[in-house]
């Protein structure tokens, strides 16, 4: 057998990066390549879509180079990508009509506010399984069409194409304007806020409510299946799985069974918690979402709850406060003392996100006496991180009726021993470090390999996975009650810090 | 003119030091160049080596010059240990995928080796994670790996009491010749030294300027680390020298 490996491209909010994986999920090559962030205003943010394709021509056929292989050894490539940026670009020319509007862009601020105070609003959560919010495609589509003249007429007659970021290199890699392939999978159409979670297919009222022609979108597709062979940067390489890449790290860490999570540790955090085959809607701050669908099987979803600051916290007391030199710095400094010494950071930067979703809290310091050293601060800086979490959990077995038995987690910040040992301390459970922590284009690797049988099913999938570290929870129950007492105080304490502006 | 057989970059770094510690406040490249008559390319040259060890701070806004805060901790620890951990991570993995084994990775720290890393042995049983804890530095690999490259621990280390784990447990007399056949290959093992089964290889990670910062190695039972004569495999030595090299060059310790 000449197929040896799988490739995955992860296309993220700051980079690309290609990744050569071999058969045992090992990393054989990667490269990566930064692209531009643009801000025209305050609060926009802007991705230059042929920058992120040209990256993926340069690094596609580099990463084969080496790793020493051709792409005929190349069994399947696998997409993972930031999820919910958008692109409109021409059919027939492949040029996007203006740059691409990144997930983090609050434009749509007041149209969502508008859209809001519509009488089907609330059935746009009970449909997609997403609060009405800024960060979901749909209000960037309806903004870009809004905004742009004769727009939403070329959409209209199919001659202007939609997509976000796995669908805009799906149709490049297929060969573009000559028959290139307009699809996207069923995890990145449910960030969309255009697709019912039920039917996994677009819904007609949430089109008339966002005001968008179909005829623009992709065709919804399973994760994990063959959409077609690439003519460039892979040629003749079938492409054979797409996910958003928040859902390929779960799919990475082989979160197959309900009730399996995991957590990403990054500048922020995202846990998703696998709910099964039927969606759960949440009464708790979470985001309903596809956890993945592979050909042929029923859709598998999951709940998920993001923490907007957790390593961005540590850069924060790093560059802000200087006081540490770098960041694994923190957890000597919070090691020079034995507690937080009745010290709590609540990082509400900008508002608190699930499971509380409050806009006008700002972040506080609260329990400051002339004992509070330095170190307490790093302790209560890391202890933000574990509470942040224990409340994504507690909103999720309260939704999902499961209880949480263990937690799979990656991401820089895993690095943190004192930080893991915390999280395990105030779930109450063991937390798993995987061997592999490239947890994300390893998930989408493993949905292409499974497409094209290069891997035989899940179990083989999870025959891959091994534990690298573990911590067991170890404190005393009564401690754990006290300060997550204490903690849910100072969160209080940040609530209608700001005051509505006066109109 | 200087010393015969000093090296004259040597010394001008150390007046620039000199001229940075004796100013109340930042210096700019001009004023250290003119008041050492310095050329300008030189004196760069040598703000910016100063800079990637740490002993020199360029201010982002003003682009002025100040001591670092490494020339402060001079006498304490070199590199962090939380961030040696971090900076390792991705290399001790892998060295656990191929070999099999269980990856540590260990500094000195008061006659011992403290374990600052520790990946588990990826078959999945029960394990626990022993970051923080102690090992002997005779009776390890990676014990005697710090022991090769830090002459003052080896000092001590052979002055003190030697406590022979099992009998084939280096000795006093037997340690010097040890270290030096270490220092020679460029890596450590250990058979049957700690715990009567078990043996272990290690190699040195090195940082800026090939200081040993640390050492980084597999452990397991004899029998799959060493062949039928108690040599360790090659093959797993081959793993652990490719671990320590990636992590010292993103360390800056080797040249690429």
């Amino acid at each position: 057998m000449t197929e040896s490996y799988v490739v995955a491209i992860d296309q993220g909010t700051t980079s690309t990066r290609c990744i050569v994986f071999d058969r045992r999920g090992q990393l054989v090559s990667v490269q990566q390549r930064e692209h531009h962030q643009h801000f025209p205003r305050p609060g926009w943010v802007e991705h230059d879509a042929v920058e992120i394709w040209r990256a993926v021509q340069q690094l596609g056929p580099r990463t084969l180079r080496q790793a020493g292989i051709g792409p005929e050894q190349v069994a399947a490539v696998g997409i993972t990508n930031q999820r919910e940026t958008t692109v409109l670009w021409d059919r027939h020319t492949g040029i996007p009509v203006s740059r691409a509007i990144v997930w983090q862009d609050t434009r749509t601020d007041e149209l969502v506010s508008a859209l809001a105070a519509q009488p089907f609003a609330p059935e746009v959560a009970v449909r997609s399984g997403l609060p009405l919010a800024t960060y979901f495609s749909a209000p960037k589509v309806r903004w870009l069409l809004d905004h742009t003249p004769g727009l939403r007429e070329r959409c209209a007659r199919g001659d202007v194409l939609f997509g976000t970021m796995e669908t805009w290199l799906i149709w490049n890699l297929t060969g573009g304007p000559s028959g290139g392939l307009h699809v996207t999978d069923v995890t990145n159409a449910s960030r969309t806020m255009l697709m019912d979670l039920r039917t996994l297919s677009w819904d007609d009222d949430l089109l008339a409510f966002f005001d968008i022609p179909r005829a623009m979108l992709p065709s919804i597709r399973s994760s994990s299946e063959v959409y077609g062979r690439a003519v460039e940067a892979f040629p003749g390489v079938r492409i054979g799985a797409a996910l958003g890449d928040q859902q390929a790290a779960l799919f990475g860490q082989t979160c197959f069974a309900p009730g399996d999570a995991k957590c990403t540790y990054g500048t922020g955090s995202f846990l998703l918690l696998n709910t099964g085959s039927a969606p759960v809607r949440s009464t708790h701050g979470l985001l309903s979402t596809v956890a993945y669908q592979i050909a042929g099987a029923d859709p598998v979803y999951a709940l998920e709850g993001s923490i907007a600051i957790t390593g961005s916290l540590v850069q924060w007391f790093r560059d802000q406060l200087g006081l540490i030199g770098t960041a694994p710095e923190i957890e000597t400094l919070a090691r020079t003392v034995e507690d937080n010494g009745g010290c709590y950071i609540v990082p509400a930067f900008s508002g608190l996100f699930a499971p509380h979703w409050r806009s006008e809290a700002r972040g506080v310091i609260v329990g400051l006496t002339s004992y509070i050293t330095k170190g307490h601060l790093a302790r209560a800086v890391l202890e933000a991180t574990g509470w942040q979490t224990r409340e994504v959990v507690d909103a999720m077995n309260a939704d999902s009726g499961l209880a949480l038995r263990s937690l799979r987690v990656d991401g820089g910040m895993t690095a943190d021993n004192l930080l893991m040992q915390f999280v395990a301390d105030v779930l109450d459970v063991p937390v798993v470090r995987p061997m592999v922590a490239e947890t994300v284009s390893l998930g989408a690797a493993y949905a292409a390999g499974l497409a094209v049988g290069y891997w035989p099913d899940l179990a083989d999938l999870r025959r891959n996975w091994h534990r690298a570290a573990q911590w067991l929870p170890s404190m005393d129950p009564e401690l754990r009650a006290d300060e997550y007492d204490n903690w849910q105080r100072a969160v209080e304490r940040t609530f209608d810090w700001l005051r509505p502006k006066a109109s | 003119m200087g010393v015969p057989g000093a090296i004259q970059s040597i010394e001008r770094a150390a007046a620039i030091l000199r001229l940075l510690a004796s100013s109340s406040g930042k210096l700019g490249m001009g004023e250290i160049s003119r008041s050492l008559e310095l050329a300008k390319g030189t004196t760069h040259g040598i703000l910016r080596t100063l800079q990637q060890v740490g002993f020199v701070e360029q201010d982002t806004a003003s682009g002025r010059y100040q001591l670092g805060a490494a020339l402060l901790h001079l006498g304490s620890s070199y590199l962090d240990v939380n961030e040696l951990r971090s900076r390792s991570i991705n290399w001790a993995d892998p060295l656990a995928s191929r070999s099999g084994e269980a990856v540590r990775i260990g500094t000195v720290l008061d006659g011992k080796v403290l374990v600052v890393h520790h990946v588990f042995r990826p078959d999945d049983t029960f394990q626990t994670l022993d970051v923080g804890s102690l090992l002997p530095l005779h009776a390890t690999a990676l014990g005697k790996v710090l022991l090769a490259w830090d002459a003052a621990a080896a000092i001590v280390a052979v002055r003190g009491e030697l406590t022979a784990f099992t009998r084939k447990t280096v000795t006093k007399s037997g340690l010097g010749r040890a270290l030096a056949t270490v220092r020679e290959s460029g890596w450590a093992a250990e058979a049957g030294e700690y715990h009567p089964e078990e043996a272990g290889i290690a190699a040195p990670i090195r940082g800026h300027g090939g200081l040993v910062v640390g050492a980084i190695g597999i452990s397991g039972p004899t029998e799959r680390v060493c062949d039928a004569r108690g040599r360790p495999d090659p093959t797993l030595i081959g793993y652990v020298r490719d671990a320590a090299r990636a992590i010292s060059r993103d360390l800056g310790g080797l040249r690429t």
